[in-house]
């Protein structure tokens, strides 16, 4: 039955630095195959999504299967796993990298290592992965491949002599790449006839198939008709296809056994029920444990959406929940704001999933949204004992009634030229970090380590990162845990009133500064309008700041020319549209877009 | 002030796309252009009165023409002539019509003037926009204040009784004490002029002045450009001239028939690349694109059927016609009240509630009571048994107030 044996098998993924190549050097082996050619490669295959071609980077994790026919004669099979390239989505690609059994290290030839590099590098290695390092780009001027083979050994400590010197962008030396991955990365091992034990490393939904899960065979089989069971969620189903990947397609097979990567359609209406990291059995002949490592994913960003006209609320939670369908880790519920209506409380993985799915509903359903400030969760420990997890700063107790505050850290590290470091560690500071010490790697870099609390992190903390050093700092985090902080929710008051929708919550220490450049931001964004206006930030009864927007006392008076009624009217349709896209609060109107205007309180 | 609204009165504008120089605030349709080029134009234009004239129905009478530019004053006095008489063989005259021609100071020699009037011409509008050398050359006019006072003399000689000075407030540097020496030197001038535009420098996009200007640095603070509006109406009132419409002064008598027409709904042709039209309820224009217009009137043969694109539904001959008109729209009841309204709110005397009715068939309140209401209570608008009018602050924000008599359109 089974056509192909394990020690045929490669399975594997590529891990690199962001802009490193990852995705075309994919492409390339894809193509290099032979499964597709050259003509009908749209650049970089794997990652499907218009946004994911758009900014350049993996969102969901892919996977595809090619054959190679190796120098020794024999024909291999590749399977290709693309993991997320972005650090809000370390769980998926700590899985996606369980899924494996070696893993290509793409180094560019100029940059050399970097901050993401070593964490996924540490992260493959954490999961036993065999890694082979391939440098990339060495068609750039500036590219100093030795230099980085040096870097390579020294700095993670893996041989990179004989390291494929390529340029994916080119084609230049993939064949080499193709012929290490039969050579240095192990074929599988597992017992096909053990119970069944399969890792979901992802898990997609489809309108006619419903969901499909992605899945590593590590031990038994499963082919049309197995009753199966997800260890960890319980649910269970019969098998209805089995089957690979071809690029961009589904190709149904008769079985997937140890070593193989496929997915199972099993008529599953929600990918809720099929998390990633979970464990596949059979009902008959259940596994005695899970493999291990699963984990539920939280959201660690949480902000409201609205929709910017109160009648598609429907539209909206309804894009929401297709949205879900495809993607366990995005949380919504319902809530009311003062200010915006009827909206949702939605729950994110880090700020870049807040801003692809903010796309997609903009898009794809093509709706236009008002945004909240994105706050992190908060834990409240109240004078009676109690503990409240916050995500809306509305619903922050009386501060009578808090004994004391948490907020969550995350350990980051952060790869930078030395002659930045003190740059670096400026911002560090001001975003309340906690150093936690240096390395130097090689005279010219350096690995700096400072705990920081995520709330400082999810707004524009990476492009002042980039750019307080040139573009050259690198970096990456993970989630160390909650610790106390002095922390107080600050409030606007436009005219006088509270807008609730513009509250957040904020270190104490920041606050005056935080809501004098509110005050200063809203200020430029609430047109003129007939009567003066204040704007003011206040802690409870106390006004830090405060900006007036002066009454409007005097518009153009055009010439009206040549009879022109039609430009005139346009004019006047363009005043009265922008009103529309004000939202009252109490007598004032404010733009939509003020809402959103915390999130750019550094820009300048 | 009498006002001339009997149907079957129209006003006819020309427009003359041509200039020495662009001024570095214009954003209006004009060139530079040659002779030759001038004269294909004029060619052109003669031939749309001809064929226009033939199907704008003889009971429609002509009441005022209006040459706009561009420099109008760039055509020789012959092709006036040329131009006013065909007009007048083809379309039927009031016997007294207002003719007005924009003319760029230092332009214009005594014999034009002198043709012009002869061809009847009889009201002059000379753009001069200030009186300060300095602010002349910085806003790229192409003549000085001396040479506009000697434009002026002339024009007076030859004896035109009519003359409109347009003004421009707000310029970059312009302070009060600016405008009003521009305001008192123009009332000073002997005789001193029987009509004053003053308007706010607008900066346009895709101007030179849009790039250096439209941070707003080095322009007058609004609170400060207020004030100029205010002084400027004191000011001329002190020397005769009453307030008419938002941008516009007049002595008793003297006020702008043409445009008079344009805000109180009279219908107007429009002759010339560019040029808007509003006749049998309808708007539209003619193509901006100056080959594409002489191409049309070059291949014109004399008896060609032609008529406006809207009546080309009714019309019999679809297939010999040609059209002429783009951006058609037919100005339905509920477009023409919101005309009324915001080109009627432009004029200092406002709106006739019982001219709405007779219009409308139906009573102003019944379609605009909560917005009136809600600007009389903000103190923007006034309201008499008769009339409905803006207040001194509602003129000064009343693009804001204007817009508010847009209905909404709920069509989903």
């Amino acid at each position: 039955m089974n056509q192909f044996d394990q020690s045929k098998i490669r399975n594997f993924c590529i891990i690199a630095h962001i802009d490193h190549g990852k995705s075309t050097l994919a492409d390339r082996i894809i193509e290099k195959t032979g499964l597709l050619t050259s003509r009908e490669m749209q650049a970089q295959v794997l990652d499907n999504m218009d946004l994911e071609r758009e900014r350049g980077i993996t969102i969901k994790s892919q996977a595809v299967r090619i054959v190679y026919k190796a120098q020794d004669g024999e024909e291999y099979i590749f399977n290709l796993i693309d993991t997320p390239g972005h650090v809000d989505f370390n769980y998926e690609v700590s899985r996606s990298l369980a899924a494996c059994d070696g893993a290509i290290l793409v180094v560019d030839a100029a940059q050399g290592i970097e901050a993401q590099t070593l964490a996924n590098v540490y992260l493959a290695l954490d999961h036993n992965l065999d890694v082979f390092p391939v440098i990339n780009k060495i068609d750039l001027p500036s590219a100093d491949p030795d230099r980085v083979v040096e870097e390579i050994e020294d700095i993670i400590g893996i041989e990179a002599q004989d390291a494929p010197r390529i340029s994916a962008k080119n084609g230049l030396n993939i064949e080499e790449v193709l012929e290490q991955i039969v050579t240095k990365i192990p074929a599988p091992t597992g017992d096909p006839d053990a119970p069944l034990r399969a890792l979901i490393f992802d898990s997609i939904y489809d309108s006619y198939k419903g969901v499909i899960v992605f899945c590593r065979i590590k031990e038994g089989r499963v082919s049309k008709g197995t009753k199966i069971k997800m260890m960890a969620t319980g649910a269970t189903a019969e098998v209805v296809e089995v089957g690979y990947f071809g690029a961009g397609q589904f190709i149904a097979c008769d079985e997937l056994s140890a070593g193989m990567v496929g997915y199972i359609t099993a008529s599953i209406k929600n990918v809720a029920d099929t998390r990633v990291g979970d464990t596949i059995t059979r009902l008959d002949n259940e596994a005695k444990e899970p493999l291990p490592g699963y984990k539920k994913v939280t959201p660690m960003v949480y902000c409201g959406v609205y929709p910017a006209d109160g009648a598609k609320y429907g539209d909206l939670r309804e894009a929401l929940e297709k949205l879900q369908l495809n993607d366990a880790s995005l949380q919504f519920e319902p809530e009311t704001s003062i200010a915006l209506g009827f909206g949702f409380r939605c729950g994110f993985l880090g700020l870049l999933h807040l801003e692809i799915i903010q796309e997609r509903l903009e898009r794809e359903y093509n709706l236009d949204l008002v945004t909240t400030a994105p706050g992190v969760v908060y834990r409240v420990h109240k004078t009676d004992g109690t503990m409240l997890e916050i995500t809306n700063p509305s619903n922050l107790p009386d501060p009578s009634e808090i004994d004391y505050m948490e907020e969550p850290f995350v350990s980051a590290e952060i790869m930078v030229t030395t002659e930045f470091i003190g740059a670096i560690m400026d911002l560090c500071q001001e975003r309340r970090g906690i150093y936690n010490g240096m390395e130097y790697i090689e005279g010219t870099r350096a690995l700096i380590k400072y705990d920081l609390p995520l709330n400082e992190i999810i707004y524009d903390f990476f492009d002042a990162l980039k750019s307080r050093s040139r573009g050259y700092a690198s970096f990456d985090y993970e989630m160390k845990g909650y610790e106390r902080s002095q922390l107080v929710k600050l409030d606007i008051l436009v005219n006088r009133e509270e807008v609730d929708a513009l509250s957040f919550i904020v270190f104490e220490g920041s606050a005056y500064e935080r809501g004098r450049k509110m005050c200063e931001k809203l200020k430029e964004e609430i047109p003129r309008q007939l009567f003066e206006i204040p704007i003011q930030a206040a802690i409870g009864s106390k006004v830090i700041a405060r900006e007036t927007v002066k009454a409007m006392r005097k518009d153009v008076l055009a010439k009206c020319y040549g009879g022109d009624i039609s430009r005139k009217r346009k004019l006047l349709e363009k005043q009265k549209e922008g009103k529309k896209r004000m939202r009252m609060v109490g007598n004032v109107e404010i733009p939509q877009k003020a809402f959103m205007s915390v999130l750019k309180l550094d820009e300048n | 002030m009498r006002m001339e609204n009997e149907s079957h009165y129209y006003g006819i504008y020309i427009h003359i796309p041509f200039c020495e120089r662009k001024c570095y605030y214009c954003d209006f349709l004009s060139a530079p252009s040659t002779e030759e080029r001038k004269e294909e134009y004029v060619q052109a234009l003669i031939k749309e009165i001809e064929a226009k004239g033939s199907f704008i129905s003889k009971e429609y009478v002509v009441r005022t023409i209006f040459f706009g530019g561009g420099t109008p004053s760039l055509l020789t006095g012959e092709q006036v002539e040329r131009i006013l008489s065909c007009l007048k063989k083809v379309t039927t005259w009031n016997e007294t019509v207002e003719i007005t021609m924009e003319c760029n100071p230092g332009t214009v020699t005594k014999e034009t003037l002198v043709c012009y009037r002869n061809a009847g011409v009889n009201r002059i509008s000379f753009g001069l926009q200030s009186t300060n050398n300095e602010m002349l050359k910085r806003l790229g006019r192409i003549h000085t204040y001396e040479q506009f006072l000697e434009s002026y003399r002339l024009a007076r000689e030859v004896g035109f009784s009519n003359i409109n000075i347009d003004l421009m407030s707000g310029l970059p540097r312009e302070t009060k004490e600016d405008w009003k020496k521009d305001i008192t030197t123009i009332m000073k001038l002997t005789p001193p002029p029987e009509h004053i535009s003053a308007y706010s420098l607008i900066i346009e996009e895709g101007t030179p002045f849009y790039y250096q200007y439209s941070s707003g640095k080095e322009l007058p603070e609004e609170e400060e450009e207020r004030q100029m509006y205010e002084m400027t109406k004191e000011l001329l009132e002190t020397g005769g001239y009453s307030q008419y419409e938002i941008s516009n002064y007049a002595k008793s008598g003297f006020e702008c028939l043409h445009n008079l027409f344009y805000w109180t709904l009279v219908s107007y042709v429009g002759f010339g690349i560019g040029a808007s039209s509003y006749f049998e309820n309808h708007r539209f224009s003619n193509t901006s694109d100056m080959d594409t217009y002489l191409d049309i009137w070059k291949d014109f043969e004399k008896g060609k059927q032609l008529c406006f694109s809207y009546q080309d539904k009714k019309s019999d001959f679809k297939d010999e016609t040609i059209s002429l008109e783009e951006d058609v729209v037919e100005v339905d009841n509920i477009s023409a009240m919101e005309e009324f309204m915001f080109l009627g709110l432009r004029l200092i005397q406002g709106v006739s509630k019982e001219e709405f009715y007779k219009r409308f068939q139906i009573r102003i309140e019944d379609v605009y009571q909560d917005v009136i209401q809600d600007f009389i209570k903000k103190g923007f608008l006034i309201e008499t048994s008769h009339r409905i009018y803006l207040t001194k602050e509602g003129i000064s924000i009343s693009n804001y107030v204007l817009s508010n008599f847009l209905i909404d359109r709920n069509n989903d």
